[in-house]
């Protein structure tokens, strides 16, 4: 005669996702596997910052302007946002073809080329698409079976299809495409100015206040400034170009429109302002991996409970790993903007070492 | 075409699936988000041409709105930029607004016009903007049913 309480854990679509994704409260979090290098990014940005603020800025502030620990606090609040946004957010991945529409895909292929004799390699799988009066070549992808749209690449480390491939960025731990690129580039802009600003007044502060040589921290916090600024400078010069052009890091790296015998890009507007605000300010298309989505009960495995179940039964299979960021909170921390992004030739290795199926 | 009226729920509990064709992208004007209107062979006794084409181009319009490069597109994106974003937390994209937009008219076409010939569009949005699937049903009750031999997704 005892009650049975049936409590009814509800899954989500990102528990279900396929890839090598992680994702943080309840899927609104989205991030790659290997996080160790964004904890790094984090930790050098808030302990500059930070020592930034405790010493030359209670200095500054007294003796020139208390309008610069104003400034300064503002490109932090700003870079750490961006920055967060970045490593949070869906890049734009494109969910992977569901049996139906794969099996469909197989059959306009197979007519297409014919059947393959038994132990031949099948031929390459290329549509042909002309775009602008360039011939642009679709090609398909084996792991999520569909055929990539123009653009898109598939990320080995997050074993995704990304549309508008930039680049894996580790220092952010995430992919960088169509959805989030412009966070991206925000992110590296307002800490390039950061790092700017705060070695500036490093500079400031030593001239000043005849600093001579009794701290050993802030000595650290200008050499990591000072190293800081040539990567990052450079990266944002970098990325600076390609918006201006309207290309991608993979693009540019694969050599897609350069050279005589390539066709030239389709994409571009030709008109340098109008490339960026296309790329920087144009519509943002919503993620389409519906995260927080509720999967219907026989799709996550379990049956409908009768009045005898207990809530174990109706646990998912799988529970996808969940972590607790101590980044999740937003960034009302203070700290000094630190990092050294590499420049991004060390990520190329990483895109071109994926398969081109 | 089937003789007999359904509405979309019946066709749901009643009508057993045949086959799914899948409309797919047309890339011809580079990366927005528009569909082929070529009529697919599956559908030619099912429903007519120029309805099919006409609900294809509706929707290719309604995404060229969404994605449409402007004053306004420009406008929301740069006051997000100054607000550093925080602005999406409490805002709907204009992009996202079209979307639901769209998802109104597919429910719409499906009762007016799909369901009743035992046709069934799903919202593109639902198969990550890649196809629009058109799921065909079989009509169990009609005696006079002509779709093409049931479960084979890969009947032509």
């Amino acid at each position: 005669m005892s009650v049975m309480v049936v409590r009814k854990k509800v899954t989500r679509k990102w528990e279900k996702l396929p890839g090598r994704n992680t994702f943080c409260c309840d899927g609104r979090v989205m991030m790659a596997r290997q996080k160790g290098i964004f904890y790094l990014t984090l930790f050098l940005i808030l302990g500059t910052c930070t020592l930034f603020f405790a010493f030359e800025c209670r200095y500054l502030a007294v003796q020139l302007s208390p309008a610069i620990p104003v400034f300064a606090a503002m490109l932090f609040l700003f870079s750490m946002a961006t920055l967060l946004r970045t490593s949070f957010s869906d890049p734009g991945v494109i969910p992977r073809a569901l049996p139906d529409e794969a099996a469909f895909i197989e059959m306009e292929i197979e007519a297409t080329n014919g059947a393959v004799p038994q132990g031949q390699r099948p031929p390459p799988r290329i549509k042909n698409f002309q775009i602008n009066n360039q011939i642009v070549k679709l090609k398909y992808c084996y792991t999520c079976k569909i055929f990539r749209p123009p653009r898109a690449s598939h990320c080995s480390i997050c074993d995704n299809c990304v549309e508008r491939f930039d680049h894996h960025c580790p220092w952010v731990g995430n992919c960088v495409g169509k959805r989030n690129y412009r966070y991206f580039y925000l992110f590296i802009l307002s800490l390039s100015l950061l790092t700017i600003y705060v070695f500036a007044f490093n500079i400031v502060y030593v001239a000043l206040s005849e600093y001579a040589g009794q701290c050993p921290l802030l000595e650290s916090e200008v050499l990591i400034c000072f190293f800081t600024l040539w990567s990052v400078v450079g990266l944002t010069g970098f990325h600076t170009f390609l918006v201006a052009l309207n290309q991608t890091t993979n693009e540019d790296i694969k050599g897609s429109w350069t050279g005589k015998n390539r066709v030239q890009n389709p994409y571009s507007h030709g008109n340098i302002v109008k490339n960026c605000c296309e790329v920087l300010c144009g519509p943002l298309p919503p993620s389409v991996l519906d995260r927080r989505g509720i999967l219907p009960l026989e799709e996550s495995g379990s049956r409908p409970p009768s009045t005898q179940e207990t809530s174990s039964s109706l646990l998912p299979q799988s529970p996808a790993p969940t972590e607790h960021l101590n980044s999740n909170e937003m960034p009302e921390e203070s700290s000094t903007p630190e990092e050294m992004p590499p420049p991004e030739p060390p990520e190329p290795p990483q895109e071109a070492a994926e398969a081109e199926k | 075409m089937s003789p007999q009226v359904h509405n979309l729920q019946e066709l749901r509990r009643s009508a057993s699936l045949a086959t799914k064709v899948f409309i797919q992208r047309d890339y011809s004007d580079g990366t927005i988000c528009q569909f082929q209107t070529k009529f697919p062979p599956e559908l030619d006794s099912r429903i007519e041409r120029q309805l099919f084409e006409e609900t294809v181009k509706t929707l290719n319009g309604f995404y060229a709105e969404a994605e449409k490069i402007g004053g306004s597109s420009y406008l929301e994106g740069c006051l997000a930029c100054a607000t550093a974003y925080f602005i999406f937390l409490c805002m709907e994209t204009h992009y996202e607004k079209v979307l639901k937009k769209i998802s109104r008219y597919i429910q719409e076409q499906n009762e007016k016009i799909f369901a009743p010939r035992g046709l069934l569009l799903t919202d593109p949005v639902e198969r990550g903007m890649r196809v629009i699937e058109i799921s065909i049903y079989e009509d169990r009750c009609s005696s006079g049913s002509s779709s093409g031999g049931g479960g084979g997704a890969g009947a032509r």
